[in-house]
């Protein structure tokens, strides 16, 4: 059994994990060593798509072998890696659909407890949309977005409205090589269908639909999932808050919010701060209730409440093997099963919420949007009902939190290096101009048991910062880095002399935490506009950018990785995509990419390694930009001051 | 770092908008809430309000909901650990300061202390906008210095003035260190100041540093033609065309502190001399933002470098300081050295084209006494010979050379020039002669600077310089004839003898859709541009603003239309205009910039027009000021009924001839009728009402329209028997 040094980076996890031995719980790093992994399934050679077979070719020997259909590895493998970048973009998808129907009961009143916190943002998409706002109430307003935003899930013709946010050249090329969406539901559909038993068998033709399928999840499902949930719960700003699981309280009733969807883990997080509830609390025992975040839900109300965080992917397990634990509230995604079974083990109270996600041994409190604040209510009053079960000997809550500062969206960013009056990208083009800031480099992504929790993300953030490339982050790779405090201002320290610099001048940390893995979208926005702003490349693929997913696990990450890499991002990899028992789709996606769409994939194991690619590769972009000397400093007559823009 | 900037910024902006809102308490408890307020003879309100907010602050009572504004742009002061950002929030502070600092300097004006106070000068009004404000965008002014603060003595501080001026730069000063100010130091030391010298004195206290960016702001609206509201293209309009920057002597409080960070969203950095930390990446100004511990002798060379400002300054070797800064400098009878001219001695300036070979460049020479000759006081007899060859030189630029040795001599630091030909009169001041000063050096000036600005026409130079009353007398009547021969080939010039005429698109950048149409007869719209310099500039620069215009086919003769002349100007309009009649001001009368002399404006019920000419600042009988006129007109518009012209065109044969020209002309403002009174006598006898001019009612008659009417009855004014002018 590997140390817990070995099973993560993090001290306080790392705590815990002796804790689970002595308390002799199964964790996933358990389940992880016992598993002989299928190594045509790691290839992703194993084909089950028809009952001919089911048929694996030997990654040994990938030209020599066919499927019963005759498939071929390049074909199988594809087929595999394109119903994974599917199945992404249909959670992240059905993620923002939820909050689109949330919008549209907003809009009609239906949904009590919330309403459109964000009317500027409400009014620029409006804008953006081109829909009549002469004199409409907000209501009617938001109803029309609503409207378009279904609408795009379902559309059969044309293109996903947001698609124009691209740059122009980005746009020709999705359109040169026909891997513009249509509708966000019809390429999770097609997708399926062209991967089924007998229809495309081209592999390159099946990997331009996954490239379309992931922009349907990029610039549709989550964009759609960022932009209504900013509207209707407010685009985040920059606030302090905590995390790691320090954050939970010997004294309060802990609960804790786990998934994705941040609506009712709103309600929550405000229902548990109402007197009634506390008053509650009181009469059971407790001093209060302290909600606190796991995941991306976690993301979600740190970004806009300020709710601290109780940790990452890898540590849903362990909050509750701390013992104090009244409640794990969950969603959708990334809740893994075995949590009812850690659970038993404590006094914890698993609560469903989803009415699409149910887990045996779990109690499920369906979210009803008719009555949501009702049934926050009841989960919370039924946490706090489990109070007095906490077995206080079981209890251990490991010393370990840590301050941050979050609320980094793609507003944010815009308003805090100008105001209000100067919003705008310039000083970071600026920056990147002046070699300042090296260039900006996204790490995304989740935990991944295979490798040491956080280690790779934090090691390979804080060389990065070191080498003067500025870090955003969103998903569990934010709360990794967040943990190692990374996320405090003061972390300018461990940057480079430019980035600490410029951190210096704004009032920023080195990293910033962008939000929740749908969130990702508010990077390709920022994209965007490091782009409209000029002077550092005229498409996406031009900046000096890159994306990571160094701990990745999840299907929505290759869905987010590809959307990436069709956007014109280089992503590189810490896990390889399971396509290695094909030469010819490896090569694919590793190289020929490259050609298509001006970026492509990179996989290294050794973090260390991959880090210096990045750092090339940002490299070798500044050079393209002659960027790599500082610029001559232009002393403008009049003649050259006419020239400039006033716009 | 900027945290500590930012820091103080933000605090000093706490400060300023509650000193604000208890100045308008004040104000409102003694004056009511609806007590009118502003600026004094301005069209823009309270111009940074104005241009940002896009909000009319008319009354005490409009400074409310600002005021509210204000306040909810001030951010928390930066935390000591843990700190959210604070750039942006900072940036903000500034804006709220400097709105709050309007509000205390617009109540000054109805609570006291009253901001004009000595040397300080106080708010700008409209008419210093129109002429000094174009020159931010025309380039004859690069930009503005605010000086705050005080030099650690007066020496410093005049050294750094008269860099500033020798820049071009116009310098508003305002704040102080200790009680002391550079102004009050440079008052100290005979320095002149006010608009004349660039060097202007706006307050003694910071807030005052809101007239230098309210002159920007409302010189982006003006010249811009970006609406008040539109703030990022104000601000992007201030950052990119009108250079400014911050200078900070002295001591650096809190308050200072929240004005500069309110200049940065205008594009202005701050340095100083002072130990502060600095803010050094770029991107809200063009270069760094805050540079501090500058050397006093490297200020301005620094401010420039940080400012991203070329300057070009014609080099001449002069013992004295050169540039546009000095050309409304004055030199008084007490510290007169010597004077040529002015009707007190026998003084010409010619210029004259020669074959090349018959030009010795760079000759200089002085035939007679040099300065040093004449006691202080003289009254010398003087003519400045220049001779000119170039292979593109041609005769008729030779006035137009001529005219600009004006404004060569003008530039020297404690050289006068008025007039020209053999009307003109220098005068010299004690200290250019002290600093060793000669009339040679007149010689230099006008042979740098030709070579300057006119070399593509202008190859060689050779001047002399005589000063024996003898000599002087002799060749004044050779220059007289020329003279006279010119203007003979001059009255020849007619709309009809001429193919080409000559555009003027220099105000193109801030009015986009403006084409001047400068013809013989008639002279661009602000005055400065004649046909014949057109042809010069043209010459000078064959891509710059000055185009010929093939008139091509007549359309019209009646109302000056030609079709070479309306194609040209589609096309450069960027098709926005179609047609211009040169000779009507009702039938699509020629666009407007924002640079005329004059406006013309129809008074229906007089069945007559009537001009105003900048500077006036009375009612006019349209009930409209020339201000507010200039805003309707300008801005590259057609507007029927009203037009901008320059003054000289009112005696034109041309003058809007197709609605029936000069007899239309009821009402004008006294000052404008007797400085043209000579010429548009002569035009009035050539139209055969000799007593014209005095029929034409002015201010001291009436500023109705309702009298202008009776009073053109009682004198029996021609265009009342006209045809219906609409």
């Amino acid at each position: 059994m590997k140390s817990p040094e070995e099973r993560s980076f993090d001290k306080v996890a790392q705590k815990v994990l002796k804790k689970a031995e002595q308390d002799k719980v199964e964790t996933v790093w358990d389940r992880r060593e016992a598993m002989r992994s299928c190594s045509f399934g790691e290839a992703g050679t194993c084909c089950r798509i028809c009952t001919m077979g089911p048929c694996r070719i030997n990654p040994k020997d990938p030209e020599g072998g066919k499927g019963i259909c005759g498939a071929t590895a390049e074909v199988i493998a594809m087929r595999n890696l394109a119903r994974m970048v599917a199945a992404g973009t249909a959670a992240h998808s059905d993620h923002g659909r939820d909050i689109a129907k949330a919008l549209r009961l907003i809009s009609l009143g239906q949904l009590p407890g919330y309403g459109i916190l964000d009317q500027w943002k409400l009014t620029e998409l409006a804008l953006e949309l081109e829909i009549e706002l002469n004199n409409k109430p907000t209501e009617k307003i938001a109803e029309e977005v609503s409207s378009w935003a279904l609408s795009e899930f379902g559309n059969q013709e044309g293109e996903l409205t947001f698609l124009k946010r691209a740059p122009k050249p980005r746009q020709e090329i999705w359109h040169k090589l026909g891997i513009a969406p249509r509708g966000i539901d019809r390429e999770v559909v097609e997708t399926l269908h062209r991967t089924t038993m007998g229809v495309d068998q081209d592999f390159e033709s099946i990997w331009l639909q996954a490239l379309r399928t992931s922009l349907a999840d990029g610039w549709g499902g989550s964009m759609i999932a960022t932009e209504l949930s900013d509207v209707i719960l407010r685009t985040p700003q920059p606030l302090r808050s905590q995390v790691n699981l320090g954050v939970l309280e010997e004294k309060l009733v802990n609960i804790l919010i786990h998934g994705h969807e941040p609506l009712l883990s709103d309600a929550i997080a405000r229902v548990a701060r109402e007197e009634e509830i506390v008053k509650y609390a009181r009469e059971k025992g407790a001093s209060g209730v302290n909600v606190a975040g796991i995941c991306c839900t976690g993301n979600e109300v740190l970004m806009r409440q300020g709710v601290p965080i109780a940790g990452n992917h890898l540590h849903q397990e362990l909050a509750i093997i701390t013992g104090a634990v009244e409640a794990m509230v969950v969603d959708v995604q990334c809740v893994m099963m075995s949590l009812a079974e850690v659970a038993k083990c404590y006094h914890t109270l698993i609560i469903t919420t989803s009415p699409k996600a149910k887990i045996p041994g779990a109690t499920h409190i369906e979210f009803d949007e008719h009555r949501v604040m009702e049934v926050a209510r009841e989960i919370v009053k039924k946490a706090i009902d489990n109070f007095p079960n906490r077995d206080t000997k079981k209890v251990n809550i490991p010393e370990g939190k840590m301050d941050l500062v979050a609320g980094f969206s793609h507003e944010t960013i815009k308003y805090m290096l100008g105001g209000f009056y100067r919003a705008s990208y310039r000083p970071l083009n600026d920056a990147i101009i002046w070699g300042r800031i090296k260039g900006v480099v996204g790490i995304v992504g989740c935990n991944n048991c295979r490798i040491p929790q956080d280690k790779s993300i934090v090691s390979m953030t804080e060389e990065l910062i070191a080498n003067d490339i500025l870090v955003v982050h969103t998903g569990c790779s934010a709360i990794a880095s967040a943990k190692a405090g990374l996320l405090i201002p003061e972390a300018a320290e461990k940057a480079g002399k430019g980035l600490r610099e410029i951190c210096e001048a704004v009032g920023i940390p080195p990293v910033l935490h962008m939000g929740s893995c749908v969130d990702n979208s508010r990077i390709l926005v920022a994209g965007c506009e490091m782009v409209r702003e000029g002077g550092i490349g005229k498409d996406i693929s031009e900046l000096p950018i890159a994306g990571v997913a160094a701990e990745w696990m999840s299907e929505k990450a290759e869905a987010i990785g590809h959307y990436f890499v069709a956007s014109g991002v280089n992503v590189f990899l810490g896990i390889p995509h399971p396509i290695s028992g094909s030469p010819k789709a490896s090569k694919l996606v590793y190289e020929e990419a490259e050609k298509m769409l001006g970026a492509k994939f990179y996989y290294e194991e050794d973090s260390a390694i991959l880090t210096s690619k990045i750092i090339d590769l940002i490299n070798n972009k500044r050079e393209f930009l002659q960027i790599t000397k500082k610029p001559e400093r232009v002393l403008y007559d009049m003649a050259m001051r006419r020239e400039l823009p006033t716009e | 770092m900027s945290k500590f900037i930012l820091g103080e910024a933000i605090k000093g902006a706490h400060k300023i908008v509650k000193k604000a809102e208890e100045r308008l308490n004040q104000a409102i408890a003694e004056k009511g809430e609806n007590c009118p307020v502003s600026f004094p003879d301005t069209a823009y309100f309270i111009p940074i309000i104005y241009s940002i907010l896009g909000h009319k602050v008319e009354k005490l009572g409009d400074f409310k909901p600002v005021l509210e504004k204000s306040k909810s742009l001030l951010p928390q002061e930066p935390t000591e650990k843990l700190w959210l950002p604070y750039l942006g929030p900072g940036l903000d502070a500034g804006m709220a300061t400097l709105f709050a600092e309007e509000i205390i300097e617009a109540t000054k004006y109805l609570i006291g202390p009253i901001p004009v106070d000595g040397i300080w000068l106080g708010a700008p009004n409209d008419v210093i906008l129109r002429e000094r404000g174009v020159e931010f965008t025309d380039g004859r002014a690069p930009g503005f210095a605010v000086v705050v603060g005080a030099a650690p003595n007066n020496e410093i501080a005049v050294k750094i003035a008269q860099e500033l001026q020798s820049a071009s730069l116009y310098t508003f000063f305002c704040g102080h260190t200790n009680g002391v100010s550079v102004a009050e130091q440079l008052a100290e030391e005979g320095i002149d100041l006010g608009w004349e010298t660039r060097l202007v004195p706006f307050g003694k206290d910071i807030y005052s540093a809101i007239y230098a960016i309210g002159f920007a702001v409302r010189a982006a609206m003006a010249f811009g033609g970006i609406p008040a509201g539109d703030f990022r293209r104000i601000l992007m309009y201030v950052k990119n065309r009108i250079f400014a920057f911050l200078l900070a002597l002295g001591h650096i409080d809190e308050e200072k502190y929240a004005t500069a960070a309110g200049a940065i969203s205008f594009g202005a950095p701050t340095l100083t001399d002072t130990d502060i930390p600095e803010i050094l990446p770029t991107g809200i100004c063009l270069y760094e933002h805050v540079v501090s511990n500058v050397p006093y002798e490297e200020m301005v060379d620094k401010a420039l470098e940080v400012r991203g400002l070329k300057i070009e300054v014609t080099k001449i070797e002069l013992p004295v300081a050169y540039g546009p800064a000095f050309e409304g400098e004055r030199v008084r009878k007490e510290n007169l050295y010597l004077e040529a001219g002015g009707a007190k001695s026998t003084s010409f300036e010619l210029l004259t084209m020669a074959p090349s070979e018959e030009v010795e460049d760079d000759k200089i020479e002085v035939i007679g006494p040099e300065i040093e000759s004449f006691p202080e006081g003289s009254k010398i007899p003087l003519a400045i010979v220049a001779k000119v060859a170039g292979a593109k030189m041609k005769r008729e630029f030779e006035p137009v050379l001529e005219r600009q040795i004006h404004r060569f001599i003008n530039e020297a630091q404690g050289v006068m020039h008025i007039g020209q030909r053999d009307i003109n009169w220098i005068r010299i001041s004690k200290e250019a002669q002290k600093k060793g000063l000669k009339l040679r050096h007149l010689g230099d000036i006008i042979r740098g600077k030709l070579l300057a600005d006119y070399g593509r026409i202008v190859d060689k130079v050779q001047v002399t310089i005589y000063t024996e009353e003898g000599k002087v007398k002799e060749l004044l009547e050779g220059a007289r004839k020329i003279f006279h021969e010119r203007d003979e080939r001059l009255q020849a010039l007619s709309d009809e003898s001429v193919d080409i005429y000559y555009s003027c698109t220099l105000c193109q950048s801030f009015a986009p859709t403006h084409v001047c149409v400068i013809t013989p007869e008639r002279i661009g719209l602000c005055g400065a541009y004649t046909w014949l310099d057109g042809g010069a500039a043209y010459e000078i620069d064959p891509t710059g603003g000055n185009q010929p215009i093939e008139k091509g086919a007549l359309i019209d003769a009646e109302k000056g239309i030609w079709e070479g002349v309306n194609e040209f100007i589609k096309k450069k309009s960027g098709g926005k205009i179609e047609n211009v009649s040169l000779y009507s001001m009702i039938h699509d009368p020629m666009t407007c910039c924002g640079c005329f002399e004059c406006i013309l404006a129809i008074l229906p019920m007089t069945n007559g027009i009537m001009v105003v000419q900048r500077g006036y600042q009375g009612m006019t009988p349209t009930g409209m000021t020339f201000s507010t006129l200039a805003g309707m007109v300008g801005g590259g518009q057609q507007t029927p009924g009203f037009m901008g012209v320059g003054k000289t065109y009112l005696a034109s044969k041309k003058f809007i001839s197709y609605d029936g020209g000069l007899l239309r002309l009821v009402w004008m403002p006294k000052e404008l009728k007797e400085e043209l009174r000579p010429m548009l006598q002569k035009r009035a006898e050539e139209l055969g009402v000799p007593d014209l001019v005095d029929k034409i009612a002015d201010e001291t008659v009436t500023t109705t329209e309702e009298e202008v009417l009776a009073f053109m009855e009682k004198v029996g004014h021609p265009s009342l028997t006209m045809a219906a002018l609409l």
